[in-house]
């Protein structure tokens, strides 16, 4: 069956282009209509609808239909729906116009069928997030972004040399599920990799996000991991190394949480912590975990996006992002602290919350094949989650001292954004049957058990204790954490200006040993040829007769013989 | 500002919030009492999941251990937060 197919993600890439020229009151009916006509499109395309195009000697596959590209493009829709709403009056339009390139390009990504289609999307998403940080208008935000590209421009070189090789060993550019057995797709693991924040170059989330503008961050949480988590899932199920990786991604973040004093920082460590937690479930690769990979992606979008608004309204009102100079702030916003809770108990995975029906299908996955340690330590994660974000995050920006800050609210359309994914957050927790309905393979699970309700309380109270406990030791300091980051912005930076310092030395040298050539050069000129020179002197007529004289004699002489 | 300290932040109300934390860390434990829970990993000669209190403890003790790891990397690890700024 072959079908006229419109690229899904198409609608807001073009779309964004027309936000800059339409008047104020068209901008909001178009910012709010295209995630609402893309996600139409892509619940309308018949299974197995697509669109070949012939492209040098390969044919592309830009609209493939699949369960796992349909939920992850639907929740990207539903994203972009409530950012837009988020940014719509505060954010600049650069902001909004890249923002919505960037979510049309993960949806593209979502849709591809083979790996060139995915690698143009994939590069449009590294270009509009770059964009996105950038709009932020600040010297740190244009730097950080030059950072962010720079690590992007890196994964994609690795990604595209793997699909080269690959399309060359066999010959198919369809995007299928591989093996890590070849160089090649060893390049194109590491290039998903990348972009989804896994080791050593992990720090380039919590080194890029919190500069960017208050919706720009609850933009950029949302895209470019999971886009990777999806690939990773489609190309990579079952992968055991994926195991390890998303346990170190685990802990790397709690413990860099916990460390973090900037707020929104806090909150982008715990994206690699989350995604973590998915990369985990792909490495154990069976229906249940893969499911539970793609439900917990599902959730993580609305929370996080969530936590990142309630940050960003904080930062908005008050304009200031660390810990050490917010607190206390519910009593003048209690709806972004009530907003910035529920995402916190979602995050956490608090029973009735989303988190609740979703992570559990990670962790039942790991149980079900036996694997006891990672099980374990799975388990250890989950109480940690609700350590660094859980309460760490509520507690020191709207809780904790009293800064003696009273910012008012944020303004209605941040509001309502809110308001919609605390929704969603408790509605998908109470009634998950929905989101369980379109995960890519049937559900056998039930996570409202008592005995899964009891164990999980107790291991989430138990951990909020030890968080009381050890309150004195969590003690805020304006501080950061070196991360692998310091090796391209200090190491490196360093190295260079050593380097530029004896380069400069051995020109100045070298420059003066020039210059001490030529002068001689030119102090021999002068000596032979300058006013009193030997061969510039003035010369008697007597002597020039006598001279010729001499020639001509010479000449003579050598007539005769 | 004159208005007075809300509730949570006055001296005498502190003793209060520690015994009602208390008290619900009582009413989650409570539970185990009842009821019996199935260990994962039978077949592997492991119940340890299954034992009394199992995820009160744990939960504890995970996280306590990550706070002190945390810590000691903090040692190393943090930097003043201009570190990076020219």
């Amino acid at each position: 069956m072959s079908e006229f197919a419109f690229p899904p993600g198409l609608i807001m890439i073009l779309g964004a282009f027309l936000i800059p020229f339409v008047s104020d009151a068209r901008r909001s009916l178009l910012v709010m209509s295209l995630p609402i006509l893309t996600l139409a499109l892509v619940w309308l395309l018949p299974d197995g609808s697509n669109l070949q195009i012939g492209f040098l000697d390969y044919s592309l596959d830009p609209v493939r239909s699949s369960t796992e590209g349909r939920l992850f493009a639907t929740i990207f829709s539903i994203m972009a729906f409530a950012g837009g709403l988020y940014a719509l009056k505060q954010a600049r339009t650069i902001e909004l116009t890249a923002a919505f390139v960037y979510a049309g390009a993960a949806v593209g990504v979502t849709f591809a069928g083979d790996l060139i289609t995915l690698f143009i999307f994939w590069e449009i998403m590294a270009l509009g997030s770059t964009l996105v940080i950038w709009a932020a208008g600040t010297h740190s935000a244009y730097r950080a972004s030059m950072r962010y590209l720079l690590v992007h421009l890196l994964g994609g070189v690795i990604l595209m040399s793997g699909i080269v090789a690959y399309v060359i060993e066999t010959g198919s550019t369809q995007f299928v599920a591989m093996t890590a057995d070849s160089t090649a797709t060893w390049l194109i693991l590491a290039g998903f990799l990348v972009n989804a924040g896994a080791p050593p170059l992990s720090a380039w989330i919590a080194d890029a996000y919190p500069e960017a503008s208050p919706s720009g961050t609850v933009f950029l949480s949302a895209f470019t991991t999971k886009t990777a988590v999806f690939a990773l899932l489609v190309g990579f199920p079952g992968t055991e190394i994926l195991i390890w990786i998303g346990l170190y991604m685990v802990f790397y973040g709690i413990i860099y949480a916990l460390l973090e004093n900037d707020m929104r920082r806090i909150l982008a460590y715990s994206i690699v912590n989350q995604v973590g937690f998915m990369v985990t479930a792909i490495g154990i690769g069976t229906e249940m975990a893969l499911n539970g990979a793609a439900a917990h992606a599902f959730a993580h979008i609305i929370y996080k996006a969530l936590l990142l608004m309630s940050a960003g309204s904080v930062l908005m009102m008050t304009g200031k992002r660390k810990c050490t100079d917010l607190g206390g702030l519910f009593q003048s916003m209690p709806l972004t602290a009530f907003h910035g809770i529920v995402g916190a108990l979602a995050i956490s995975a608090f029973p009735f919350t989303s988190g609740f029906v979703t992570k559990s299908l990670e962790t039942s996955a790991a149980a079900h094949e036996g694997l006891a340690l990672v099980w374990m330590l799975l388990l250890a994660a989950s109480a940690g989650v609700f350590l660094h974000a859980g309460i760490k995050f509520p507690w020191f920006v709207f809780f904790q001292k009293d800064s003696g800050l009273r910012p008012p609210e944020p303004p209605v359309n941040l509001r309502m954004a809110m308001w919609i994914f605390s929704f969603l957050c408790i509605a998908i927790g109470i009634y998950p049957d929905p989101l369980y309905a379109i995960l890519p393979y049937a559900v056998d699970y039930q996570p409202y058990t008592i005995d899964h309700l009891v164990t999980q309380l107790q291991l989430l109270l138990f951990a909020g204790f030890a968080f009381f406990v050890m309150l004195k030791m969590m003690k805020r300091t304006l501080t950061i954490s070196l991360d692998f980051d310091w090796f391209y912005r200090k190491f490196f930076k360093e190295l260079t200006e050593e380097f530029s310092i004896h380069a400069s030395v051995a020109q100045k040298s070298m420059e003066r040993r020039m210059k001490n050539r030529v002068e001689s050069i030119i102090s021999n000129l002068y000596r032979h040829h300058g006013p009193t020179g030997i061969l510039s002197r003035v010369l008697s007529t007597g002597s020039m007769v006598m001279w010729v004289a001499i020639l001509l004699c010479l000449y003579l002489l050598s007539y005769y013989f | 500002m004159s208005e007075k300290k809300h509730w949570l932040y006055r001296e005498e109300n502190r003793i209060k919030l520690w015994l009602i934390q208390l008290l619900i860390l009582a009413l989650a434990l409570l539970p185990e009492f009842f009821m019996h829970h199935h260990p994962h990993f039978e077949d592997q000669g492991m119940s340890i999941d299954a034992s009394w209190g199992f995820f009160t403890w744990y939960g504890f003790l995970t996280c306590a251990a990550m706070v002190a790891a945390a810590k000691i990397l903090g040692i190393f690890l943090k930097r003043k937060d201009t570190y990076y700024d020219e």
